[in-house]
């Protein structure tokens, strides 16, 4: 690869040999090494879940098909490791450690993050807690889904805490990785970076950096607790010792559900910046994009309720907790109306990052009115627990953070690597994932409304047909990856050099060569006007 | 804190390649640091909220397992810890003012508060331990002779928060001897103690949160 670059001293040349990328601090190749771990996770989680569809095929009765799994403990086991390695592994990571670790320092013109070994620490932090966790599939195996709710995580005879350590010892990762952000978004901007001059996916990892700190200590504690719990019979959680099991929701959710704004802000951050370039349009109303990020943010500390309203929570708890979660989608909306304002009147080219940033609007507005559907207390008591809620965050999480991620990275692609990628090959896969997406989850709101429960690993046949879909489906999102996955390794392999700016952008990892040196630019940028001077 | 009379060549050369200057690896540092000190709090924080909603349910559960308790122990353990914010206050200070030796003797005497500490709850435990006070469900209550059927629970916030807290007892004794070498070394001086400052941070946000739990566990009741 570095050999087509004659007058190329460039990060992935600068050093070489693998001992070199185990030691590096620079933040380019940490982006890198949590690309190749987080696709790996992805592989994992994906085969687990195509597993789960496989079971669901049809109902057990029937001849030939069904009984993939064996029975309902494997099935378990399976759907808490699909849930647990997506969420920790791949989704609450993803973008932040892959695209945010690689383009934050060059967004605001910084040489690197402000603490370049705390980033690789928070790699191999990563990378323990994640071997502690997949591990656990070898001794014991563990069942619980990835919300770990008592009491059943703490009677179970299953690897909770060898499970739970995993979690707590990825949230220091994370925890890390954030703080790391944050003091580099404050003190290592180039001159002239004003705050309001940051690109939006920086205010975006910005807003996201707050919440990883904020929220996070809080479910190491609950998840030490539930350890200890488990270990000790320490009595918070156990009714029998006159604790409360739903005391472990509460601390859970406070947590867990800012996280899930920990997943969606950076995508709508590498939105933001798909859309303003490929419409070829400075984007409309950027302080309330930047601003909508912070406000989601903090309106998702008082929402944890919702995950609640079945619980046995007072009634005046549920409707407070129903009123203030659809003020979340207040901030959403902003971004969303902002988008298509952009792209009103633009010159909007098709290219693949932009076909997925599209996909993201149009999959993230379904999850996000579902989302108001289930925020609202009748209707969730009535959904509860179905595949309509199944159906709800795979939009948003799938349809909405991966997405964003794929779009990111073929946008980024040639400035990570210096090449291109197969253009064709890339739009192909952006359709079969799109219309494969939506030909598995959209039946899931059909049944989820007609009453099928989720995590159950058997159906009464009258569910039989859509599920049948919904397998399929499940095939057609598998194609595309492949496609992608072929799109990226051939682009790798033989792919064009990339110019400097091949998408004519205007932020500043566009302004150094491509693949940017080690210490990013070769001369250190000045910034005299905000990042979007389109027209 | 700062000594601001030193922007010349020994300072900067202490400036990692991605740092422009002094100022701002102290600055980044710094804020470094205290945004980790906002995760910790908000740790201990939480375990806190569990204690203040079942010392509400149960004020007189909490009530009886407090008096089981010494209190002298705490208060001695609450001194020594005080005593060793000031000594390893008062090494930063030391290291300003290029006092290598003094700096050293001021670390080593905050490690050894910390060794008594450690000791102290050594010999609580133990006594604990001794008399069948184990947390939750193992607590022995025909031994202990339990008024309120659900006391583990107490000794399970015991435990839990205390022994949580001694963890960090101990890393922040890991972190001081690692100062405490490279001062003897001669890392730091008036021009570089960045290091002393974050671990003192850490050491005096550990010393706050034992101030905390000691009247919530032995006092309040």
């Amino acid at each position: 690869m570095a050999a087509t670059h004659a007058h190329g001293d460039n990060y992935i040349n600068h050093e070489k040999g693998l001992w070199s990328w185990l030691t590096t601090v620079d933040h380019k190749r940490i982006g890198l090494m949590y690309m190749i771990t987080v696709m790996f996770f992805f592989l994992v989680g994906g085969i687990m879940a195509l597993l789960l569809r496989l079971e669901l095929f049809a109902p057990n009765a029937a001849a030939n098909v069904g009984g993939v799994l064996k029975n309902g403990d494997v099935y378990n086991q399976v759907l808490t490791y699909h849930g647990a390695i997506m969420v920790f592994m791949v989704i609450v990571p993803g973008i932040p450690a892959i695209l945010g670790n690689f383009f934050l320092p060059l967004h605001i013109g910084a040489k690197d993050v402000a603490f370049p070994k705390i980033n690789l620490a928070s790699w191999y932090c990563f990378m323990a807690g994640a071997a502690l966790a997949i591990l656990t599939f070898f001794f014991k195996k563990i069942d619980t889904g990835w919300t770990f709710y008592t009491p059943y995580s703490i009677k179970t005879g299953t690897a909770t805490v060898m499970m739970v350590l995993g979690a707590f010892i990825m949230g220091m990762s994370s925890v890390l990785t954030g703080l790391n952000f944050i003091v580099t978004v404050h003190k290592l901007r180039a001159p002239g970076m004003t705050m309001h001059r940051m690109p939006l996916f920086v205010w975006a990892l910005y807003s996201t950096a707050i919440l990883q700190l904020l929220a996070t200590p809080v479910l190491g504690i609950t998840l030490l607790l539930l350890a200890a719990e488990k270990l000790f019979g320490v009595g918070i959680f156990d009714p029998a010792l006159g604790g409360d099991p739903v005391l472990f929701q509460h601390f859970f959710w406070f947590y867990s559900h800012p996280a899930v704004y920990i997943m969606i802000i950076p995508a709508m951050g590498v939105v933001s910046e798909l859309i303003t370039t490929f419409s070829r349009k400075v984007i409309f109303g950027y302080t309330a994009i930047a601003y909508s990020s912070l406000g989601i943010a903090a309106v998702s500390f008082f929402v944890w309720g919702h995950h609640m309203f079945v619980s046995g929570q007072s009634e005046t708890a549920g409707i407070l907790f129903s009123f203030i979660t659809m003020l979340v989608g207040v901030p959403t909306a902003i971004k969303m109306f902002n988008w298509v304002a952009t792209m009103y009147k633009g010159s909007i080219s098709f290219d693949s990052p932009m076909l997925f940033a599209l996909g993201f609007l149009f999959l993230f507005a379904i999850g996000g009115v579902t989302g108001i559907m289930l925020a609202t207390l009748p209707i969730d008591v009535h959904f509860h627990d179905t595949y309509f809620v199944v159906a709800h965050f795979h939009y948003v999480m799938v349809g909405g953070t991966l997405m964003a991620l794929m779009g990111g990275f073929y946008y980024w692609f040639p400035k990570m690597f210096g090449k291109m990628f197969n253009e064709n090959v890339a739009r192909l896969s952006f359709v079969f994932i799109f219309i494969g997406f939506n030909v598995t989850f959209f039946p899931q709101f059909i049944l989820g409304a007609m009453g099928m429960p989720r995590r159950y690993f058997d159906y009464i046949p009258a569910y039989e047909q859509l599920n049948k879909i919904s397998t399929v489906g499940s095939w057609l999102i598998l194609t595309g990856f492949l496609l992608g996955l072929w799109a990226i390794v051939q682009g790798l392999r033989k792919g064009e050099k990339a110019p400097m700016n091949p998408w004519n952008s205007k932020t500043l990892e566009w302004q150094t060569p491509s693949p940017p040196p080690h210490d990013n630019f070769n001369v250190e940028p000045i910034v005299t006007a905000g990042p979007y001077e389109y027209r | 804190m700062s000594t601001d009379n030193s922007h010349g060549a020994i300072r900067s050369a202490h400036v990692s390649h991605h740092f422009k200057n002094a100022t701002q690896e102290y600055d980044s540092g710094k804020q470094g640091i205290w945004l980790f000190m906002v995760t910790e709090i908000l740790m201990f924080g939480a375990i806190l909220v569990g204690y203040a909603i079942f010392h509400h349910l149960y004020p007189e559960m909490f009530e009886e397992g407090a008096k089981s308790l010494d209190w002298r122990m705490g208060f001695i353990n609450t001194l020594v810890l005080i005593f060793s914010s000031f000594t390893m206050a008062i090494s930063i200070s030391f290291v300003q003012r290029n006092e290598t030796k003094k700096a050293a003797m001021a670390l080593a005497t905050t490690v050894l508060c910390g060794a008594i500490f450690m000791v102290i709850k050594y010999f609580e435990y133990s006594h604990k331990f001794h008399l069948g006070l184990y947390p939750g469900r193992f607590l022995d209550v025909a031994k202990v002779g339990a008024e309120h059927a659900n006391l583990g629970m107490y000794f399970g916030f015991y435990y839990a928060m205390t022994g949580l807290h001694g963890i960090h007892v101990l890393v922040g004794m890991g972190l001081i001897t690692w100062l405490l070498i490279r001062t003897i070394r001669g890392d730091f001086h008036a021009q570089y103690w960045l290091p002393v400052e974050g671990v003192g941070i850490f050491w005096h946000i550990v010393d706050l949160i034992w101030i905390f739990l000691f009247p919530l566990l032995y006092l309040v009741g």
